[in-house]
């Protein structure tokens, strides 16, 4: 009767193949040659010049910042659909304190703007159990009333007349603007008043494969850069070491990945959610203050959808930080590229570009054996058409739509490689198993 | 029974204090008095001329709640009825304007074209879901942007009316694509309806739809599905419900309905589809949505008090107090009610288990699930 | 080794006592989970606590543990009497718990999840390297090898429980108390942890750990408590002087249940079979995924609808299920038993279409191949799920329409896609009356009932389906004695008049009351068949446990 047992050791399954890390460099690499090739072969510098990056960072920036108010969100356990919501607060306190102020005060302005939507969301949530889709909703719907209704009261005076430019729907301008910086040595910044050489610049103008592209690159992210991105640059990095190499970080992913896990250890989960919230509605904040900057005024709608933008770069960045920033850095590019290219000129590089790294896809299929290739004909099938459409009619509709479709074919490609926290969006109260 | 009925009042009073007061402190902000305030406001809602237009204004927004809604009782939040609302009013005007037929079905073909669009770009979001797992949110949110850009597209050239001038708009729907008001239809059987004003067209549709909403979630096999699904997914799975068909079906039915959001205004009032045309009316509906707990006799009644609050507020600046006070009630009042609703649920819910416990004697337990979960089972 | 609560004989030296319970009470609304228990545990001893599943053991650990605070009693540590508000406290009075149901972060690495909350450095500097140092030292003093920067996700099942150890040794705990410890490990790993269980009480800690399995008590605990229905019913301090059938004896109170002599009801034909039978570790779940939260939670926005199932088998290279086969005769209940988490869950999920299989399954001789799971509901497989109010019913339906669910494929319910409401109102009444649900109504929500008369609703629904076959999961689990002797009726007249049914339970009076025949199931496979009349509880544990006989 004795009963033949197995005794398998369980062990961790070694880690097949290449490297997470390493992957993604052969990505990169893999993406600057395609789109080095199409620069060459389509003759469009302005695919990898520095206005585009520029145009870039100056887009990304605030869907960055969006991106990273969600990722701190979710990180410890609550959805932030409000960050629309948060950023109108922001641009709206930005706009009224830069006005009176000056820029570096409207920064604080947007922050505290955004704080306060925040801890609107973390009481419905965290405190009262709210879905936090619904009180995120809220916030969303609450926001352009605030904003328009403070707009009212501050930009116009009693009878409906402008103060100093301003309307119900525009602040007037910010008294001054906020300093620029150029990397000296490198990109021609001014070092104590002596110009420096721009090696990068003189790279860039050469016009050789993958050199110049590359030299663009980091020119277009070195120079004429606003003070308040540089400040985005590094909250981004101040995140990365916030969140996994301080104690507060590591209790407040624990209340997203396993709250009651932290809650026997005696972390106060609720309060690092509210924590979390705070943060996220402050960088949120940021971001609008940041746009407000840019279009030196608050005006209504500004947002346009960049708090549900970052959302979507937490997808593409599989809840990272660098991820964050890369996922609102190709929405910006594409903005870039597309506004700053010719039709004719972009249909055939996105035409190039298609097709090079549709054949990058076929071999990483051949290698994995998924039906990618399935997926890569569709999009084949989509971009066709698209090139078909823009080159057609010279006009803007369809550009506006390729952020979007392009973040959107992202999102649907990233499939099951996902890591999100473990308890995002699950509200929890004191005795739940979970 | 009673308390529970006492029970869901609770919470808009409780909200709609809240919002009270909120707007009050914000008046006060902007040098106004509150009471002036409220005054004018009730002023502005007295009278049948004023609930007349109350009740137009709330039929749309009633069909954009139910459409969201239907998705909600799943927890599914199809954020994109906006988008999918605009492209189906654009089709179905250009579709509409495209050819004459007799009256009834004129517009049911105008109709049939606005459900279809609807349904088909809902259901892209649906098969983005249930095929790679995008969380619908993001995707219907990018679709919405999308679907902006199509419209903008379609509308400059293609489906353009050359005749209207500066604003772009399709053709406008011939006669027979018009639907009547319902005074006319009043009269005709010696009825008059006081005020001046007309009761909108689409009222009947309307309440069509929602009759139709609350059969499907109560007396049909899918809407049992439907709420199971929602309350309890595991259990859904349990009893057989299949995830993905649910999940492709429902959504394909919150565009449906949500392509006829466009209806109410293109048939009555529009009759084209131009950059006239209202473009919040989706947003809207998500709100209206939340307020009625995605019932269908709530969300009436969100949707009124909503168009209620409209039409109290934007008089106002004839007086000097900013109408942007209307929106500062509605957003405290969404956001009161949300959190009323959990806070009273729970006081509920606590309140009930509470009764039951306290029926049941003591009893020593053969096997108990607290040993196992650490979570009494009663 | 009596039953009568006598204190120990003192021994030469007077050992010190790490802990004294006394009299400890714990209410729970309608029910009594602790009812004057008393323990007292020496240091640096291996203590047990034995019971039978629901006798208190885990209650009266979360109370030791300060999850909880007793309603009466006295918690004596290390000679003090304490009164624990937080785990925080007990943590403090070092004591610390390791989970039957571990608490870990999965995507967080072991080092994380051991020093969280309790983090070395400075607020603006986690001390990384230094956590890596101390897990290590701890881990090689006590002999727990783990590496610190893996991924809990990664981890085994036996990893993960040295990482619970090790996650109350950084915090100093000097009483440790682990709660059914090697339920679901592999022999070896059980040798492995008795043996850091013994290195742990010679450096001076005190080990109290639960089990219900009695070898493993007899073979590792200095002391062994014995607790039944709420009470201490015996203590022995030399457990070499007792033998496990008079420890079971203790447990259950009696002479074991002996399944009674009723006339063989058992029928010729086979209405159930399964052939080969196999779930993968991954196996494909039709799921909600994600979205499955409910009313209760929300859902989580940037996450995914998963089409892989989270493996509740520890994440080795076995399968779930593998190669069962089994038939179920009509008149006949066929127990399974098992520790939990070997794959009756799977298998059981798995005939019910709930999950990707290889394999036969046949009712009545037909292959259900392909067919969804209303369909197979429709065909005849009643459920009764071993999670009532996750899988069962919609606590926030009234009773009624909880009668529906999983009976809604088509009549008597359903015709024409619509609900025929007075059908199922009659039939909810129906079932409260004859299946003795105490409850005010058929309208009220289905939380106002009591864990028993719930599982006497859902029983009641899948028997007036009329089914051919049941497959009952745990059926009177978290039930009061009252409806499990109601429930155990009903399944026995239904044996009666011809149904065929699969039980899985943890609880061997039941499964040995009322099978006909019993398997026994280990790590997905079956491993014996034995004969209720005959087997000894000694040997039923052996064969759950995979140790030799």
């Amino acid at each position: 009767m004795t009963v033949a047992v197995e005794t398998a050791r369980p062990t961790a399954t070694p880690r097949r193949g290449l490297s997470r890390t390493t992957t993604m460099w052969i990505g990169v690499l893999a993406v600057v040659l395609v789109v080095s090739a199409a620069r060459e072969i389509a003759d469009n510098p302005n695919l990898t010049s520095t206005g585009t990056f520029g145009v870039m960072v100056r887009t990304a920036a605030p869907i960055a910042l969006a991106g990273l108010g969600g990722l701190f969100a979710e990180r410890s356990g609550t959805v932030n659909i409000g960050l629309e919501g948060m950023m109108i607060m922001g641009t709206i306190f930005a706009g009224w304190w830069g006005w009176q102020l000056g820029p570096w005060v409207a920064i604080v302005g947007g922050i505290l703007g955004g704080v306060i939507g925040g801890l609107l969301h973390a009481l419905a949530t965290a405190t009262f159990g709210v879905n936090h889709i619904v009180s995120g909703f809220a916030i969303n719907i609450i926001a352009p009333g605030v904003a328009r209704f403070m707009a009212g009261l501050l930009f116009v005076d009693a009878s409906g007349a402008s103060i100093d430019g301003g309307s119900i729907s525009n602040s007037p301008g910010i008294s001054s603007p906020i300093g620029r910086f150029t990397l000296p040595i490198l990109s021609g910044g001014d070092l104590f008043g002596w110009k420096s050489p721009d090696p990068l610049g003189w790279l860039e103008a050469r016009e050789w494969f993958v050199i110049s592209d590359v030299a663009g690159l980091l020119h277009g992210l070195t120079t004429g850069l606003t003070l308040d991105i540089i400040l985005t640059a590094a909250l981004f990095v101040t995140a990365g070491y916030l969140l996994w190499r301080t104690a507060f970080g590591l209790r407040l992913r624990s209340a997203g990945e396993r709250p009651t896990a932290a809650d026997s250890l005696g972390v106060p989960v609720i309060r690092y959610r509210y924590y979390g919230m705070v943060i996220s509605g402050a960088l949120a904040g940021l971001g609008g203050a940041v746009m407000v900057l840019f279009a030196n005024r608050y005006q209504e709608g500004q947002t346009g959808g960049r708090g549900f933008l970052g959302l979507a770069t937490l997808v593409v960045g599989n809840w990272r930080p660098a991820g964050v920033a890369f996922g609102a850095a190709l929405f910006g590019y594409f903005q870039g590229i597309t506004l700053r290219t010719s039709p004719e000129k972009l249909v055939l590089a996105l035409l190039l570009v298609a097709s090079l790294g549709l054949f990058v896809a076929a071999l990483l299929a051949i290698i994995r054996r998924q039906w990618i290739p399935v997926f890569g004909f569709l999009i084949l099938a989509v971009a066709c058409g698209w090139i078909y459409l823009i080159a057609s009619r010279p006009n803007n509709q369809f550009v506006y739509i390729t952020p979007y479709l392009v973040t959107l074919i992202v999102v649907s490609a990233r499939g099951q490689a996902l890591r999100p926290p473990a308890q995002a969006g699950i509200p929890w109260r004191k005795g739940m198993q979970v | 029974m009673n308390r529970r009925i006492l029970g869901q009042l609770l919470a808009p009073l409780l909200a709609a204090a809240v919002a009270i007061i909120v707007s009050s402190i914000a008046l006060l902000i902007a040098d106004e008095s509150p009471i002036t305030a409220f005054k004018a406001m009730w002023s502005n809602i007295d009278g049948t001329g004023a609930i007349i237009l109350i009740v137009n204004r709330a039929v749309p927004y009633y069909v954009a709640g139910v459409a969201v809604a239907i998705g909600f009782k799943m927890n599914l939040f199809n954020i994109g009825a906006a988008g999918q609302y605009q492209l189906a009013a654009l089709l179905a005007a250009a579709a509409g304007a495209a050819v004459s037929l007799w009256a009834p079905l004129h517009i049911a073909f105008v109709f049939v074209v606005a459900v279809v669009v609807g349904a088909a770009y809902a259901a892209i979001a649906g098969i983005l879901k249930v095929w790679r797992g995008v969380n619908e949110v993001i995707s219907t949110i990018m679709l919405n942007y999308i679907a902006i850009g199509i419209s903008a597209f379609l509308l400059s050239e293609p489906l353009r009316n050359d005749l209207s001038g500066n604003l772009a708009a399709t053709r406008s729907l011939p006669n027979s694509a018009h639907l009547p008001a319902l005074d006319r239809l009043f009269s005709a059987i010696g009825f008059h309806l006081p005020g001046g004003v007309s009761l909108d067209g689409f009222l009947p549709f309307a309440i069509l739809i929602g009759i139709g909403y609350w059969l499907l979630l109560n007396r049909s096999r899918f809407g049992f599905n439907l709420r199971v699904s929602g309350a309890n997914p595991a259990a859904a799975r349990t009893a057989g419900v299949n995830p993905k068909r649910m999940i492709l079906i429902t959504i394909t039915l919150s565009g449906a309905i949500a392509g006829m959001i466009g209806l109410g205004p293109l048939l009555t009032e529009e009759f084209n589809y131009g950059d006239q045309f209202p473009k919040s009316l989706g947003f809207t509906g998500i709100a209206i949505a939340l307020l009625g707990r995605n019932h269908p006799v709530g969300v009436a009644a969100a949707a009124v008090v909503w168009a209620t609050i409209e039409r109290a507020t934007q008089p106002l600046s004839t007086i000097g107090i900013p109408q942007e006070i209307g929106v500062i009630l509605q957003g405290s009042f969404l956001l009161a009610a949300v959190i009323a609703y959990e806070v009273v649920k729970r006081w509920s819910d606590a309140a009930e288990a509470r009764a039951a416990a306290g029926r049941t004697p003591d009893v020593p337990m053969a096997e108990t699930a607290i040993a196992e979960t650490g979570v009494a089972t009663t | 080794m009596g039953g009568d609560g006598a204190g120990p004989v003192s021994t030469a030296v007077a050992t010190p006592v790490a802990i004294e319970l006394r009299d400890i009470v714990k209410r729970f609304p309608g029910v009594v989970a602790n009812d004057g228990v008393d323990l007292t545990v020496r240091a640096g001893s291996v203590h047990a606590i034995v019971g039978e599943n629901g006798a208190g053991k885990s209650t009266l650990m979360k109370t030791l543990y300060g999850a909880h605070r007793p309603d009466e009693g006295t918690i004596v540590v290390d000679g003090k009497e304490r009164h624990f508000r937080s785990p925080a406290d007990a943590i403090d009075a070092g004591i610390g718990m390791v989970f039957q149901h571990f608490m870990l972060a999965d995507n967080f690495t072991v080092w994380e999840n051991v020093v969280l909350g309790s983090e070395p450095g400075n607020p603006v500097h986690l001390d990384i390297r230094g956590a890596r140092r101390r897990i290590t030292e701890l881990a090689e003093r006590y002999g727990l090898a783990v590496d610190p920067e893996e991924l809990v996700s990664d981890l085994g099942v036996g990893d993960k429980q040295r990482v619970e150890i090790l996650k109350v040794l950084y915090r100093g705990a000097r009483i440790l108390i682990l709660d059914e410890p090697t339920a679901v490990l592999v022999p070896h790993e059980v040798d492995e942890l008795f043996a850091s269980l013994r290195d742990l009480t010679a450096h001076g800690s005190t080990v109290i750990f639960i089990s219900h399995k009695l070898d493993e008590v007899l073979g590792n605990a200095d002391a062994i408590t014995v607790i039944r229905a709420g009470r201490t019913v015996g203590e022995v301090d030399d457990p070499s002087t007792v033998t496990s059938h008079q420890l079971a004896e203790m447990m259950v109170g009696s002479e074991l249940p002996s399944p009674e002599t009723r006339e063989k009801t058992v029928r010729p034909e086979v209405v159930l079979e399964v052939r080969d039978l196999t779930v993968g570790v991954n196996s494909s779940e039709v799921s909600f995924g994600q979205l499955a939260t409910g009313d209760a939670a929300s859902q989580s926005v940037v996450t995914q609808a998963s089409t892989t199932s989270e493996a509740t088998v520890p994440a080795t290279a076995l399968r779930a299920v593998d190669r069962v086969s089994f038939s179920v005769h009509a008149g006949e209940i066929v127990g399974i038993a098992g520790v939990e988490g070997n794959g009756q869950t799977e298998l059981v999920e798995a005939i019910m279409g709930l999950r990707d299989a290889t394999g036969v399954v046949l009712l009545d001789g037909k292959d259900l191949g392909a067919m969804a799971t209303l369909e197979r509901r429709v065909a005849g497989i009643g459920y009764v799920p071993e999670d009532r109010q996750r899988d069962g019913m919609v606590l926030t339906f009234p009773i009624w329409e909880n009668v529906l669910l999983g009976h809604q494929g088509g009549a008597p319910f359903v015709k024409g896609g619509f609900m025929d409401r007075g059908a199922i109102r009659d039939r909810a009444k129906q079932i409260v009356t004859e299946f003795d649900v105490r409850t005010p109504g058929i309208e009220v929500p289905a939380f106002t009932l009591s864990g028993g008369n719930q599982q006497k609703l859902i029983v009641g629904r899948e028997m007036k389906s009329e089914p051919k076959v049941l497959l009952a999961s745990h059926p009177t689990r978290g039930v009061d004695v009252g409806a499990q002797a109601v429930i155990w009726d009903i399944l026995r007249a239904a044996r009666a008049a011809g149904l065929a049914t699969l039980l899985i339970s943890a609880d061997l009076e039941e499964l040995i009351g009322l099978s006909d025949r019993l398997l026994v199931m280990l790590r997905g496979r079956i491993v014996a068949e034995v004969d209720p009349a005959a087997v000894t509880p000694v040997e039923l544990g052996s064969y759950m446990t995979g140790a030799t006989s």
